[in-house]
């Protein structure tokens, strides 16, 4: 059949990204595609319309046995619509997304490496997804075996001797990790009163410690971006409970001192937190644990791929030395001959720190990341951090020189630029990640680590093939030109997506922060 | 491995790119006693088809073959296929906390939708873009009183979810606040003469169940006056948010915050997680409350859209002075939730509400021929306490047949005086007649 507008598509492989893009694809291919404006759910729908197929009420069933006063008869402002059109909603706004699967995402410290399908068709078995959680353990035996075998697979990978599943997300975690440090030092007879934090830490990190009441004291790293024995040395003294860091720290650069820092932690008495947000780094390669660090907690949102789902959940299991694991919270599953329990008894575990979320913790986590680390194997464990630290070091290589890197010293899974470059003609960090967006890609995280002003923190993660990371590359080179060329132009950016530059102010001085009836936006 | 997608000559052209001579070369950082010298003990990789059949495996050893009569803060639900299919669209299940608003806005305004969501089904202003869970919302609901009223005290009902009572003393080791627990009467619900007494200058708030964890309703409008009149808020705790649909609202029976979770809409049982938390309050109290808010605003060009807000509570702000540390949530368990809310609408919610209630009732009427009178006379919603004799041998003897019976509630209160006996139980429109009788004439076979 003959093509009768006689249009022909634009191939992506023609595309010429340059300066102010002149209606061209983007490095990542982006171009304008048809989107929908789609109303508040609130917004739309007819009285008497509905989405579901419900077995009816029999009469003579209708609730009278209720006190009146405690009893609705409906709860007014709930939309009604069909399934048709909950489906349309849906499927629009999530066109206005960008995901993993939508294009390159290299958002630094968050890991977002693709997300295995296999892992969501899994998760999604009945004999997962319908299990009562106070079901007796014969009928959970299942479930049981794979909590067992991925509480043994995490410890050895963090060279650690137990784990706890139940944290629901990083955060979590870490408020375990430091629960689990305060109940040691209470056994000791003294919980301590600091917690030491070098200035290259998670935002999570000082809002954990204050959460378990201990005073957070900042330690400065050295121009090298590393945490320093002196410092530490200097700061230690036996009211300090623990030091927390992340190795590698938030620039991506590994903690070469970490040895020496535990020793020095240790001889008073103190014990090393590692936030485990950037494991994917070391997976395989080394393990925190034979780097003295006595807890800690997994992302396995991040390192093992279960999805970010837009926030969450997360999943953030703690693993530490055998000499505080009688200090883990509750439950804990055992093997008793081909047999698994569930202890969530404290008189079996007196020492526990209790429970920290109801149940077991995000079970359907721990299916997702139990099947990849099965289809990992030992060698594609120690694959995934190599080709994750390659990756990163390939964009490091292939930028130098076209945006400022404020950190020489070597990087492993992430690398952080800066914007001083592009700051002579006026450009930002935010001008850059909002280019970005133009040309189909996800900004890298920005201004953060806090250590560097502008800092634009990339993590390819290992999932991303050379082609992929050479369109990003084009595209920060194109964007560097541009700044030079035409700085306006990017003050503009971006002009694709479905919204431009959200004004934060407005809604944080007059929040709107759900629908009403008759609701403006001014 | 499928999910790496290098060439031999990928690599050796990145590294060449590097000017690294191997993959080991890029870790020269790390010191060489420090490294891993050989392969991590996991088993050995598998392919997908031997990956399925191992997870199945898994899988099979779990009996699923009939819905739970247990409930207890975890409930069996029909989830319509709808709801799967959207949560599976990439665009939302691969995409981050949406940081970066103009590539975020179907995550954003889904979260608008949760949010109002929540504040409708509890009556409340104001709501968060979810917690971990119930337990953890409760926990962080007892914090924000505290701050609010500067007060030390919180007093919570002997049937509040014990686990959230577990997880609010678990929180409250390091910030040293008192915990004061009152008693509930005969029929299941709180004494009102007890929390009187409980009550006084240095509470910060009272905190019960919404019904409450043997299913009860509690008098919450009176709860609430002694509450109020001590200058203490009010929380209420919902894990079966399914009741929201028939019972009146918290916030309109007085309560000050509405927290729980949502697992009831679009979210399976999955031996206990995920679910969405939710955290609902008074306007007064937005800027104390935890975690992130989605809000309305407008773009440059005058269009509506929606960022997160109020930021500077959060802890990637405010660090050590944040009202909370929580950052990754529940988003993608709030979209199921939001999206099964969708599906139902006024009139659906009211009816999957009503006919929970009427198959509770079909349980009672069923149990009591069989012998098994309720424990509790306070009302209900789809939740119930049964004397079935020995609790603990009911459900040993009913998981040979494969059927999960109920929460024996020795395990929680075991110093009531009818613990023994006491089987908590749920129905729901998973539960058809027949097998309401059967299992009503099993428990007594």
């Amino acid at each position: 059949m003959t093509n009768p507008t006689g249009w022909k598509p634009s191939m992506e492989q023609d595309a010429r990204p340059g300066p102010g893009l002149d209606g061209a694809p983007g490095a990542g291919g982006a171009t304008r595609g048809l989107v929908h404006e789609e109303q508040l759910l609130f917004e739309r729908g007819s009285t008497g319309r509905c989405g579901v197929s419900l077995p009816k009420v029999p009469p003579g069933q209708e609730p009278k046995d209720l006190p009146k006063e405690l009893v609705r008869e409906g709860v007014d402002g709930l939309p009604e619509i069909s399934e048709l059109e909950v489906i349309r909603h849906f499927t629009r706004i999530s066109s206005w997304n960008h995901g993993i699967d939508t294009g390159f995402y290299p958002l630094g410290s968050c890991t977002m490496k693709y997300n295995p399908k296999s892992s969501e068709a899994l998760a999604r078995l009945p004999g997962f997804a319908n299990v009562h959680p106070l079901a007796p353990a014969e009928l959970c035996q299942g479930a049981l075996e794979l909590m067992w075998h991925l509480e043994r697979a995490l410890s050895e990978i963090a060279g650690l001797d137990a784990t706890a599943l139940s944290p629901a997300a990083g955060a979590h975690g870490e408020l375990c990790g430091l629960m689990v440090i305060r109940a040691h030092h209470e056994s000791k007879g003294n919980p301590r009163r600091r917690v030491l934090l070098p200035d290259t830490a998670h935002g999570t990190n000082p809002a954990s410690a204050a959460l378990n009441g201990y005073e957070v004291q900042q330690l400065a790293s050295n121009p090298d971006g590393r945490l320093h024995p002196e410092a530490v040395r200097a700061a230690m003294t036996e009211d300090v409970a623990a030091i927390m860091l992340t190795n590698p720290n938030t620039l991506g650069i590994f903690e070469t001192h970490i040895r020496e820092i535990a020793d020095i932690v240790h001889a008073k008495g103190g014990l090393v937190y590692a936030d485990g947000a950037n494991m994917n780094a070391l997976l395989g390669v080394a393990r925190p644990g034979d780097m003295g660090v006595d807890v800690i907690q997994y992302n396995l949102h991040k390192t093992f791929a279960t999805p970010h789902g837009g926030g969450g959940p997360g999943s953030g299991p703690v693993a530490v030395k055998a000499s505080l694991a009688p200090f883990l919270p509750l439950p804990v599953v055992v093997k008793e001959g081909d047999a698994y329990r569930l202890v969530t008894d404290p008189r079996e575990r007196p020492r526990s720190v209790g429970r920290l979320r109801e149940f077991w913790g995000n079970f359907a986590m721990f299916v997702r990341a139990w099947a990849l680390i099965r289809e990992y194997g030992p060698e594609g464990v120690a694959q995934t951090g190599k080709l994750a630290v390659l990756n990163a070091n390939y964009v490091r290589a292939r930028l130098a020189g076209t945006f400022n890197l404020p950190y020489e010293t070597d990087s492993l899974h992430e690398v952080v630029f800066d914007d001083k470059l592009q700051k002579a003609n006026g450009v930002t960090t935010m001008d850059v990640a909002k280019r970005l967006i133009d040309h189909g890609f996800h900004p890298p995280t920005i201004y953060f680590p806090l250590v560097v002003a502008g800092a634009l923190m990339i993590e390819p993660t290992e999932t991303e093939s050379k082609e992929t990371l050479d369109r990003f590359v084009a595209a920060m080179q194109a964007i560097a030109e541009e700044a030079k060329a035409d700085p306006d132009a990017l003050h503009a950016a971006p002009t694709r997506p479905f919204r431009a530059r959200l004004d934060e102010t407005r809604a944080a001085r007059k929040p709107v922060l759900r629908w009403r009836p008759g609701m403006k936006v001014e | 491995m499928r999910y790496h997608p290098h060439t031999p000559e990928d690599v050796r052209a990145m590294l060449d790119a590097v000017g690294a001579k191997s993959l080991d070369d890029l870790f020269r950082s790390i010191p060489e006693p420090l490294r891993l010298k050989r392969p991590v003990d996991v088993p050995p990789a598998l392919d997908e088809i031997a990956l399925f059949a191992e997870l199945g495996r898994l899988a099979a050893r779990n009996d699923v073959s009939h819905p739970p009569f247990a409930g207890a803060g975890c409930y069996p639900h029909h989830v319509p296929p709808a709801v799967d299919q959207l949560l599976l669209r990439g665009e939302f299940f691969t995409a981050y906390t949406p940081y970066q608003p103009e590539v975020s806005q179907g995550t954003l305004q889904a979260l608008f939708e949760w949010q109002t969501f929540v504040c409708l089904l509890t009556g409340l202003d104001v709501s968060n873009a979810s917690m971990y869970d119930g337990a953890t919302a409760t926990a962080e609901a007892a914090l924000m009183a505290t701050r609010v009223t500067g007060r030390k005290q919180l007093v919570v009902s002997a049937a509040l979810h014990p686990e959230y009572r577990k997880v609010l003393a678990t929180y409250l080791r390091s910030t040293h606040d008192e915990l004061a627990v009152v008693p509930f009467g005969a029929d299941g619900r709180i004494d009102l003469a007890a929390l009187e007494k409980a009550v006084g200058p240095d509470t910060a708030c009272v905190i019960v169940g919404w019904p409450n964890f043997l299913g009860v309703v509690e008098p919450l409008p009176e709860i609430a006056r002694i509450a109020k009149r001590a200058g203490a808020l009010t929380v209420t705790a919902t894990a079966e948010a399914v009741s929201l649909g028939l019972l009146q609202a918290p916030g309109a029976l007085g309560a000050d915050v509405a927290v729980g979770t949502f697992q009831s809409f679009g979210n399976p049982m999955s031996f206990g997680g995920p679910a969405p938390g939710f955290f609902a309050t008074r306007e007064a109290n937005v800027r104390q409350m935890p975690g992130r808010i989605c809000g309305a605003t407008l773009d440059k060009h005058g269009r509506r859209g929606f960022v997160l807000t109020l930021s500077t509570r959060e802890q990637h702000i405010r660090r050590e002075k944040a009202t909370s540390n929580i950052c990754t949530n529940s988003g993608l368990c709030a979209l199921a939730a939001t999206i099964h809310l969708a599906l139902l609408g006024r009139a659906g919610l009211a009816q999957l509400a009503r006919l929970n209630h009427a198959r509770a009732r079909l349980l009672r009427a069923a149990m009591e021929r069989a012998g098994c009178p309720p424990v509790f006379s306070g009302p209900f919603f789809n939740e119930q306490v049964f004397d079935v004799g020995d609790a603990e041998a009911v459900v040993a003897r009913l998981a040979k047949r494969g059927l999960v019976a109920g929460a024996p509630l020795a395990r929680w209160y075991p110093e009531h005086p009818k613990a023994k006996g006491a089987l908590l139980c749920v129905a729901t429109e998973l539960h058809g007649e027949e097998l309401i009788d059967l299992f009503a004439r099993s428990v007594r076979a």
